[in-house]
């Protein structure tokens, strides 16, 4: 199988870590016996966590095998999910949400901070491999538009300029605070105190 | 409605979402009693309590419940949905990484209710974060014998798992939902059969929206009459509405059903940007749901019932407010671009449906269109629209279909005014 739109060098094998395969049993366990199949998404999501936020065909390969699913079937699921990477991604994946909200709340202006900031276009990666840029389709977080994703933390409530700030932290090597950049308490109106 | 009536209380996380602050709030302090009244008496509470589904159908809980067969060979399966993703809506967020407890209390409540010993709680895969808060809340309930064997006390086994999606709008969908937690593609089934039959690994199961399972326990603990008396006829009970878009402050707020539009948005969220003067239009219960022009936002109340009355709906309450300053056929087109990327591909209406309308739509905002093209659009909706296994073929069809019943001066005059310019 090709796994996605531009051929990617893909490694030869997979394997999960000790560690990882002791998840992977703890995991399989959460789903009856015989229903183990249902194992193969959090599966994925833990060969991609672990191979550099990127799944290549030899770790769907180990996933079916593991569970006894026809490997195609793996692929169909892989290639049927929007958060499985099937080509090497960069360091920080930063996701902008462009849809219906973000849209009405300047979503554009915080696409084109990246784009200005990176120098690259969604669906880029920059040269050092450090960054990854996407436009995406809501991620549930609308009363805090705009907003973006980066790896597994929301950053909601953004202005170009506090996106511009977070990129730098990140490119820093600093982790930036989640959540909102205005200083709202989760989805509470602008300066509710409880 | 009262202060006292909320469910939510930590809806904003101001407090511990925690066990002990979880606990100091209310929850789970005699969910033994609840589990008490026995399997009849939980069903017809929920019944007769009115509460409809949260999860944007509205259908009533309590006779979906009331489907389960009698308990057999066959396990039956609780699954909660929550793989919010419906554009507009972040209100089953909020209950997860907030109010996890509560969410967990009336899993076991519903569960014990619907006669399953396993609940899954599918997230979606997005909510990193939030799935995380939830499997905490977990460990602890189960810690604190609130989960597992004899949770309670009650007698009743229940273990509790979740299940991260990994970005498909689609799994929303109950049957696409259970295909996905059985490891395949996110592909809704044909109904009937319906889950409460044929559901998950083929077994009886029901599957409830977040907040549809969060509020259960409040209307067991102060009775099914007293959830029946806020909101309207039919329409009862506290709804979280979302309140996203052209606002001054946008935000999560939980209200009581029926609650004027106008209300809502002046009330709770500072009111339209530039004063309710500058509102051009709603769209009242996420994105799936026909937008609705000023005029109808003046009086129209936020419920089932009343959004139909107005061919719109109240879907999942993702109130999405926009002023005079949007591009009315750009927002819908940007919807349309939306469900074209979410159709599953499984029916040749939608598959191929949601693309052309993405593209007419896409010519409709430059008005590069002939006039009679806004009915062919209007048609080629109502071609897709109940010709698809899942509602996603409504969905795609009706924001659309808002715009042309509402704005149809504001795309005819796009045409010609791109007429003129290209003459």
């Amino acid at each position: 199988m090709q796994s996605s739109a531009t051929p990617v060098k893909q490694p030869k094998e997979f394997a999960f870590t000790p560690e990882n395969a002791e998840k992977a049993k703890r995991i399989i366990a959460c789903y009856p016996k015989g229903r183990e199949r249902s194992a193969v998404m959090p599966l994925l999501d833990l060969a991609q966590r672990q191979h550099d936020n990127w799944l290549p065909i030899a770790a769907m390969d180990h996933v079916a095998d593991m569970l006894s699913v026809p490997r195609v079937k793996v692929y169909e699921v892989a290639s049927f999910y929007t958060m499985y990477n099937r080509a090497p991604v960069g360091r920080h994946h930063v996701q902008v949400c462009t849809n219906i909200s973000c849209c009405l709340s300047g979503s554009d202006g915080i696409v084109q901070a990246c784009r200005e900031k990176l120098g690259i276009n969604p669906g880029e990666t920059t040269k050092d491999g450090a960054f990854t840029l996407s436009e995406v389709e809501c991620l549930g977080a609308c009363v805090n538009a705009p907003m973006a994703q980066i790896d597994d933390d929301y950053y909601e409530d953004l202005s170009p300029e506090s996106m511009g700030r977070v990129l730098d932290a990140l490119a820093n090597g600093q982790k930036p605070m989640p959540g909102s950049q205005i200083g709202r308490q989760g989805s509470a109106k602008k300066g509710a105190t409880g | 409605m009262q202060d006292s009536d909320r469910i939510f209380t930590n809806l904003h996380g101001f407090h511990d979402w925690r066990l002990a602050g979880a606990c100091a709030r209310g929850v789970w302090s005699n969910t033994r009693d609840l589990i008490a009244l026995g399997r009849g008496r939980i069903i017809a509470e929920v019944r007769d309590s009115g509460l409809r589904g949260r999860g944007g159908a509205g259908f009533s809980t309590g006779m979906k419940w009331g489907f389960m067969p009698q308990l057999g060979e066959r396990p039956h399966y609780l699954v909660i949905n929550a793989d919010e993703g419906e554009p507009g809506t972040c209100k089953d967020r909020d209950i997860m990484r907030f109010d996890p407890h509560r969410l967990l209390e009336g899993a076991l409540c519903a569960s014990f209710a619907v006669g399953a010993h396993v609940c899954y709680i599918y997230v979606r895969g997005e909510f990193v974060n939030e799935a995380k808060a939830l499997q905490a809340a977990i460990d602890e309930a189960v810690e604190a014998r609130l989960l597992g064997p004899n949770a309670c006390g009650s007698g009743w086994d229940l273990d509790v798992y979740v299940h991260r999606g990994a970005g498909a709008y689609i799994c929303g969908e109950e049957s696409a939902l259970i295909e996905s937690l059985e490891g395949k593609k996110g592909q809704p089934r044909n109904k009937p059969p319906f889950p409460a039959n044929i559901g998950l690994y083929a077994c009886p199961t029901i599957v409830n929206n977040v907040e549809t399972i969060a509020v259960v326990p409040e209307i067991l603990r102060r009775g099914h009459a007293w959830f029946a008396g806020i909101g309207r006829e039919k329409n009862t009970g506290t709804k979280i509405f979302c309140i996203s878009g052209h606002v001054n402050a946008p935000c999560n707020v939980e209200d009581a059903m029926g609650v004027p539009l106008k209300e809502l948005i002046e009330k709770h969220a500072g009111g339209v940007r530039g004063g309710w003067d500058h509102l051009l239009a709603v769209i009242p219960g996420g994105s799936s749901t026909p937008v609705l022009p000023r005029e109808i936002c003046d009086t129209v109340r936020m419920d089932f019932d009343s959004l139909r009355a107005v061919q719109s709906g109240l879907g999942t309450a993702g109130v999405i407010v926009m002023d005079k300053s949007t591009d009315i056929i750009a927002a819908i087109a940007r919807l349309s671009a939306f469900y074209k990327h979410e159709s599953c591909g499984q029916c040749t209406p939608c598959r191929e449906g949601t693309g052309w309308l993405m593209r007419v739509m896409g010519r409709m905002v430059a008005g590069r269109a002939e006039l009679r093209e806004i009915d062919m659009l209007l048609d080629v909706t109502k071609e897709i629209e109940g010709h698809t296994i899942c509602a996603l073929g409504e969905a795609a069809a009706w924001p659309v279909q808002g715009l042309i019943r509402h704005f149809r001066p504001v795309l005819e005059e796009r045409i010609l005014q791109y007429r003129k310019r290209a003459a």
